[in-house]
């Protein structure tokens, strides 16, 4: 099965709701834009029933070239971090993976 | 930001849409991924990021109140991966002062 894309998202909101394809596509890249500009802004998204999308600052922390075994410090950064939601978590816990090998 | 907040800014950027209408869109969406997921599947947003569930094995457990060894079955949870392109304007906001 093929991963979920912007593409499948615009075409299922122009077959649902009967937005235009330029609409459904402009409304999917709106979406994810805006979630972004808000954690562009280190602003935490919080999407009830779904999860919460948070930012942490790193501090530098030692690392090491994993090919040659370099020692290199690995800068203070800031990173996104989801944290599902209840709802989400206890619909994909259910997902009988009967069929999949790990 | 919460999802109302969402929803408003999605419609002024937006005003061909509703309000009403892109509520619809973004509890479509979320639905969408949410049931990518819960079936197996993958969501890759690019610029974005990627969904995707990571298994956890099964272990043994511990009721709180009792302390009696309760054993928990392997389960999948859901994992985001932030793309390139989120990573990098996140950490260089931080350079900005945010």
């Amino acid at each position: 099965m093929g991963a979920l894309t912007k593409a499948d998202l615009a075409e299922h909101l122009h077959a649902e709701l009967g937005f235009s394809k330029r609409e459904a596509k402009s409304m999917v890249e709106a979406f994810f834009e805006e979630i972004r500009s808000c954690l562009r802004e280190n602003e935490q998204v919080k999407l009830s029933g779904f999860g919460n999308f948070d930012l942490r600052d790193k501090r530098e922390r030692p690392g090491r070239n994993p090919k040659t075994g370099e020692e290199i410090p690995i800068s203070a950064r800031r990173v996104v971090t989801f944290r599902p939601g209840q709802k989400l978590k206890a619909r994909v816990e259910d997902f009988d993976d009967a069929d999949v090998i790990h | 930001m919460t999802k109302s907040e969402l929803i408003e800014q999605i419609a002024i950027r937006q005003p061909e849409l509703s309000a009403k209408e892109v509520e619809a869109a973004v509890k479509i969406i979320l639905e969408d991924i949410t049931h990518s997921l819960s079936s197996g599947g993958r969501v890759e947003i690019r610029g974005f990021g990627s969904f995707s569930l990571h298994f956890r094995e099964p272990r043994t457990g511990r009721n709180p109140k009792t302390g009696d060894p309760v054993d928990l079955q392997g389960k999948f949870v859901p994992h985001f991966k932030p793309g390139k392109e989120l990573r990098e304007q996140v950490n260089a906001s931080r350079a900005l002062g945010y």
